[in-house]
């Protein structure tokens, strides 16, 4: 589904990512971790045409990055960790505008917001603007928007950012189901290690733009001897930080 | 193509459901109409007819020129970006807006001439068809270069930036007095400004002069502007190379 190989952005001279590899099945639920500034969302933002890397080669959901970014945007969803709604049209109006552009009619359109927005718990929120509406709730209309086309690829920057326990869990089914049923593929970021232990078949964990561990998170916990994904998490990453003050 | 035509109809919808700022936008031309046009209109100078081509112009410089402002909101909050994962190419994306901003701009353009008749102003009705249109693909270029300028300047510097460069562009333009009256110096800037040959074609279609070179000086540059426009607008619409 994901097959990245040498991947790097280079920021002016900073380099987000420096040069990674990653593997991801059809059906898999793929955990990717990392501290604040490790590189999770430039990775995302590369590997759904939004940004264009340095150097590297990538075949994201069958079609090749660079060759086909069309082809990977109809069979890719995204919700990006900042958002995707403005303060001022209806929010239904907007989810709407994007069903339509994946090529859904007005009605299939309108039905399937409907339905989505009731599975998320948030029906008959069409006519208000985000401003009229809780920080969770916005989170979860971004997921809705991610969801709208069906696609068989699912990149999720930080989903559960800011919901509720409730909402949480229910969007965890939710994800678990779309696996279930559709055999949806999903890559996933959250600085929450426990839901990455609960939902995702696969960690790998970034660090600095370096890949710096990857695995089951059963494997992971055993091969360090760790109890919980944190203790794993904290043994990897920050190592230039500890060898820095070590010094 | 349904992709234009779903992108054009939700930024439509979105305009025209607002008509306080749509009446707002033909206000500053309205004024020079009622306040600026009689004064013309006796200097000597010329007639309605060289007027209101001009407001046109004017129109199209700052409404169409500070259409980027819009989308410096959809870059921040995120809209943007989620538009661009859609499988819809970057043209596509652009002109959803700028047909937009063109047919606001086209009402506006008739309220004006609606008008400017009502005050005087005498012009054939092919002529003034014909200067709609070529305001149009004026327009085109001019809201697509202003999409272009806001996503690529920093966000807090579009407005004042845009905002003052289209005073000088206006000015040289003749949109006000026809630069016929300039001393030389000021009609060779002026003449390396795109607006002045604009200005000139639809002073010209509104004459009744259809096939002055005025005329075709005045489609080449509109049609050029739009062209290199429409390319660099696009492009920002692509993945971003930063
Ligand atoms: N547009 C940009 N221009 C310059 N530097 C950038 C840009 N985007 C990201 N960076 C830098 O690249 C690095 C990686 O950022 P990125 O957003 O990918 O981190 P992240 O892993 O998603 O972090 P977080 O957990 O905080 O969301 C950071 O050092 C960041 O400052
Ligand atoms: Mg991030």
């Amino acid at each position: 589904m994901i097959h990245v190989r040498g991947l790097t952005k280079t920021f002016g001279t900073a380099e987000a990512v420096r040069g990674i590899d990653v593997d991801v099945s059809a059906g898999e639920i793929v955990g990717f971790l990392g501290p604040n500034g490790a590189g999770k969302t430039t990775t995302l933002r590369m590997l759904t045409t939004l940004l264009r890397p340095t150097s590297g080669t990538a075949t994201v959901a069958g079609a090749d990055l660079f060759a086909d970014p069309v082809a990977v945007r109809r069979r890719i969803g995204y919700v990006a960790q900042g958002g995707a709604f403005g303060p001022f049209t209806p929010v239904g109006d907007e989810l709407v505008l994007q069903a339509r552009l994946h090529g859904l009619s007005r009605a299939e359109a309108r039905a399937r917001v409907t339905s989505l927005l009731a599975a998320l718990d948030l029906a008959g929120v069409e006519e208000r603007t985000t401003v009229m509406l809780s920080g969770g709730q916005k989170r979860r209309l971004d997921i809705a928007m991610g969801l709208l086309h069906r696609p068989g690829l699912l990149f999720l920057d930080e989903p559960t950012t800011g919901l509720d326990p409730q909402s949480r869990a229910n969007l965890w089914d939710h994800i678990r189901r779309l696996r279930e049923r559709d055999g949806v593929t999903v890559f996933l970021t959250t600085h929450y290690l426990e839901e990455a232990d609960a939902l995702c078949d696969r960690i790998l964990i970034i660090d600095h733009g370096r890949i710096v561990a990857e695995g089951t998170p059963d494997r992971l916990k055993a091969e360090h001897g760790a109890r919980t994904l944190d203790e794993v998490f904290l043994a990897v990453t920050g190592r230039e930080l500890r060898e820095g003050a070590a010094a | 193509m349904t992709a234009l035509a779903v992108l054009t109809g939700h930024y439509l919808r979105t305009s025209f459901g607002s008509k306080v700022s749509l009446a707002f936008g033909a206000v500053q031309p309205f004024l020079f109409l009622v306040l600026f046009g009689p004064l013309f209109a006796r200097s000597g100078v010329g007639s309605w007819a060289v007027l209101v081509p001009g407001l046109l112009v004017q129109l199209a410089l700052t409404s169409a020129g500070m259409a980027g402002f819009g989308i410096v909101f959809d870059q921040r909050f995120g809209v943007l970006e989620r538009l661009r994962v859609a499988p819809v190419s970057p043209v596509t994306l652009l002109l959803g807006r700028v047909l937009r901003d063109s047919l606001v701009l086209l009402v506006q353009a008739v309220a004006i001439i609606v008008a400017g008749y009502a005050l005087g102003l005498r012009a054939p009705l092919p002529g003034v068809l014909a200067a709609l249109l070529l305001m149009t693909v004026l327009s085109v270029g001019m809201a697509s270069l202003s999409y272009a300028a806001a996503l690529t300047m920093r966000q807090e510097l579009f407005a004042p930036v845009m905002s003052t460069v289209v005073v000088p562009l206006m000015l040289l333009s003749g949109a006000l007095l026809p630069m016929s009256l300039a001393p030389a110096w000021l009609d060779v800037v002026s003449r390396l400004t795109p607006f002045r040959y604009a200005v000139e074609g639809l002073r010209a279609l509104f004459s009744g002069s259809y096939g002055a070179s005025a005329v075709l000086w005045g489609v080449v540059v509109s049609l050029a502007l739009a062209i290199g426009g429409l390319a660099l607008g696009a492009n920002r619409f692509r993945w971003e190379k930063a």
